[in-house]
């Protein structure tokens, strides 16, 4: 009986294999046959170059890294101005707006949870125009698959302060409910995927979106932000070998920010950043001054184009320092210097040198950034307050959503809460929530 | 991860089909109109072939289920039907092809995920559990995530502790998940069905040592239209001594000790539980009422098993009360699955263990 196991499953080795060899057999056979030249090629399937007989390992090493693609000088002059891709007033208005209110919404949120308002928030500090440098550049209806820093992609979009402030307070008026943590964002009508806060699980699940919108031929490409750590996990090799072999119109938008969490770059990888990793995958790819928020948006531009008329996934890495602590969590000062940190912030900033260009064109002076400034606190102020005195949502909305229709179990859960808050009313803040049905 | 294709033991799937086969003609009510015969495979392979017909939208990706026909033949003749679109052989890595299974249906196609068995779905629980799962709710309603992970799950013959083992408790503990354990071909096709076409996302555990066997198909079964409810338990088999409750390949077992316990005057009540999660518990709770007498039977392993979850149902139930003795689980082994045969049969429930655990708690020798 065994040997008959043995057999069948030899056989069905054998003939499996014999079946591959065929087809690749078949398909190099001509060239092989006719070919004239003295150094044949190799036949190997999966593989294609020459044969050499000098003895010789690749070292990266030895390679020229891959350059960064930047356009502004840190004055806000074009380097060659062939690359101003020459937006108009209201635009470049629109971008240094959010990038500046992106940055007081977090302040003011950030010192929220400090204050213990909220359990926890992510600030964007320094990565602005990697936001919205890529947003401005997409498509609105383009699918958005973000990692957990990507704010200001979402505002670019037109997602309104109180909508953020009411999903980081959980309320009623939150769109999800009060399901997820903080900064875990997430809108249809915007086209932006719910944040999951497993590291990288977004990265696979973007190119099976982009599979689909290959099938759909519509036109539009998905973006999937990640982080120089995420990049490490599995997922990310999975979701790069996939959108490739599946030739998925796909955007792969590293933000190479120098930390995952306390982890500097050296200590997440040994290459040439997360670039050099495109060509193994058989992908376009490019890298990218973060700070320069024209450089991302020029970037971006043609990489959508690219991945859209050729169906195939880019890679993009913006280089950028995340200037804020990975999260309320964290305390970087344990592992980076002040001064590290001082030198991104205060002379390589995405915003400043931006505000030089708009200054340099006439858009802007310091009277409009004072007014602004005001402005947009007010702005921040007005939506926190709204958040803070909204009430939390209907209890039973626990139950909601575990499927599409609520199954008896649940049902009977959600009987049995009701029935006991019902009875001991007394004992629960019930003034602080929606009424229960 | 990938191993070597493996078949079971030809003598083993025809004993089994002999066994099975006596017992459906014996059991099956509707016997009498059931006009043709289709192996659980073939099934399986109707119900996707149906599916992927009916709605443009579904896909069935997963390793060697497009050009090899799927490592047990379950997609055969799909790729030729439906295309390379529709039929995707992907690179050997669990965790991509569930996240891009995941990822697709988020953005509205229905994808089916073929496990070329449920062990190698370990590689890629992150994505059932995390994502599958969780996103619908997490979203608050917004992003469905119509899914079906499926492929053979339980033990197969000869192919060890790795390749040997029910997730069956594993899944059906996750909220947002349906799960499936189906029996027989008719089940295997009207609720696979029902799974493509759910909105939820499901995981469906087939078992590969049924794939060969051919059992009876009602004319509604052949149906195109044949659609089985997800969360509805089966009675295989009425009487009114004692519920013997199992689901997947331990049904069949079950099957074969109530027939040789009809012989000695013991009518045993067959529950097919069908669906994992969720659990149909009234038809068990009923028959306890009725039988006072209960005995579950899984070839998973005894802790937190199906077998504990449906004895803690019963515990807080009306049943409870109308219990005669306790009742008593036949589970796998608590080890590993060893590889040798005779450890290996040793390590699985048998007829004989179900008639001793009946045999005790009916208190007769």
């Amino acid at each position: 009986m065994h040997r008959s196991f043995l057999r069948v499953f030899r056989n069905g080795e054998l003939l499996r294999f014999k079946f591959r060899a065929s087809v690749a057999f078949n398909k190099v056979l001509p060239q092989t046959y006719y070919s004239t030249s003295e150094a044949d090629k190799p036949n190997f399937p999966g593989s294609r170059s020459v044969f050499v007989s000098k003895l010789e390992f690749i070292d990266p090493d030895n390679a020229e890294g891959i350059p960064v693609y930047r356009t502004l000088n840190p004055e806000g002059h074009f380097i060659d101005p062939s690359q101003d891709p020459k937006l108009d007033e209201n635009t470049i208005l629109k971008m240094y707006k959010d990038m500046t209110l992106l940055n007081t919404m977090d302040r003011v949120l950030y010192d929220s949870q400090r204050q213990g308002r909220i359990s926890f928030y992510m600030t964007n500090y320094g990565e602005e125009g990697t936001h919205i440098g890529s947003a401005a550049a997409l498509n609105p209806q383009d699918l958005i698959f973000g990692q957990y820093r990507e704010a200001g992609v979402l505002m670019w979009r037109g997602f309104p302060l109180h909508q953020f402030m009411h999903q980081c307070y959980g309320n009623a008026k939150d769109i999800g409910k009060g399901r997820q943590m903080p900064v875990h964002y997430g809108s249809r009508a915007l086209n932006f995927v719910t944040i999951s806060s497993t590291l990288a699980t977004q990265m696979p699940q973007a190119s099976g979106s982009a599979y689909a919108f290959k099938r759909k031929q519509n036109g539009l490409c998905v973006v999937c932000y990640f982080g120089e750590g995420a990049a490490s996990e599995g997922d990310a090799h999975a979701a790069f070998n996939f959108a490739a072999v599946l030739s998925c119109p796909i955007i792969f938008f590293c933000r190479n920010n120098g930390y995952a969490i306390s982890t500097p770059t050296k200590d997440q990888y040994r290459g040439d950043g997360i670039a050099s990793r495109a060509s193994g995958y058989g992908m376009l790819c490019i890298r990218v001054d973060g700070n320069d928020v024209f450089a991302v948006y020029n970037a971006t531009k043609m990489a959508r184009q690219l991945c859209i008329s050729q169906s195939r996934p880019v890679l993009i890495e913006a280089m950028t320092y995340r200037i804020g602590h990975h999260s309320t969590s964290d305390d970087s000062s344990a592992y980076r210097s002040v001064d590290e940190v001082s030198y991104w912030d205060k002379t390589d900033n995405p915003i400043s040198r931006f505000r030089h260009y708009m200054a340099n064109q006439g858009w802007w002076d310091e009277e409009k950034e004072k007014q602004w400034k005001l402005d947009s606190r007010k702005m921040v102020m007005k939506a926190f307050a709204e958040a803070e005195s909204e009430k939390r949502g209907r209890p039973e909305s626990l139950f909601e959503d575990v499927y599409d229709e609520m199954p008896d179990n649940i049902k009977r859960q959600m009987t049995e809460m009701k029935n006991h808050v019902k009875l001991y009313k007394e004992h629960y803040p019930l003034e602080h929530y929606q009424p229960l049905s | 991860m990938k191993m070597a294709t493996f078949c079971c033991r030809i003598s083993t799937v025809a004993r089994h089909a002999k066994a099975l086969g006596n017992t459906t003609r014996l059991l099956t009510t509707s016997s009498h109109r059931c006009a043709q015969q289709l192996t659980v495979r073939d099934a399986l392979n109707a119900a996707l072939d149906e599916e992927l017909t009916r709605d443009e939208t579904v896909l069935l990706m997963g390793e060697e289920v497009a050009q090899y026909d799927g490592a047990y033949k379950v997609s055969k003749g799909l790729l030729a039907k439906h295309g390379e679109k529709r039929i995707i052989d992907t690179p050997i890595t669990e965790m991509g092809f569930a996240g891009i299974a995941v990822g697709a249906a988020m953005a509205g196609l229905r994808p089916i995920c073929e496990f070329m068995t449920f062990n190698f779905s370990m590689q890629a629980i992150d994505q059932v559990i995390n994502s599958a799962a969780k996103t619908f709710y997490m979203s608050a309603g917004r992003v469905p995530v119509p899914i079906v992970f499926r492929g053979p799950n339980g033990a197969a013959a000869g192919v060890g502790a790795q390749h040997s083992q029910c997730f069956g408790s594993w899944y059906s503990q996750v909220p947002g998940l349906k799960v499936i354990s189906p029996y027989s071909a008719e089940d295997c096709k009207g609720l696979l069905k029902s799974a493509i076409r759910d909105p939820n996302p499901v995981v469906f555990l087939e078992n590969e040592l049924m794939y060969g066997i051919s059992m009876d198909m009602s004319d509604e079964a052949m149906s195109k239209d044949f659609l089985l409810p997800i969360g509805k338990a089966k009675i295989e088999r009425q009487g009114k001594h004692i519920t013997l409750v199992a689901h997947s390949k331990s049904v069949g077992t079950c099957l074969e000790a109530a027939n040789e316990l009809a012989g000695k005057g013991i009518e045993c009540e067959v529950i097919n539980l069908r669906t994992l999660r969720p659990l149909d518990e009234e038809t068990i709770i009923k028959s306890v009422i009725k039988t006072n007498h209960l005995v579950t039977v899984e070839g998973g392993w005894p802790q937190c098993g199906i077998g504990s979850e449906i004895v803690a149902r019963v515990m807080e139930s009306a049943a409870f009360n109308y219990l005669d003795a306790p009742v008593l689980r036949v589970t796998g082994a608590d080890v590993p699955m060893p590889y040798a045969k005779s450890l290996e049969d040793l390590a699985l429930p048998q007829v004989k263990n179900i008639l001793t655990a009946v045999r005790k708690s009916l208190n007769i020798k």
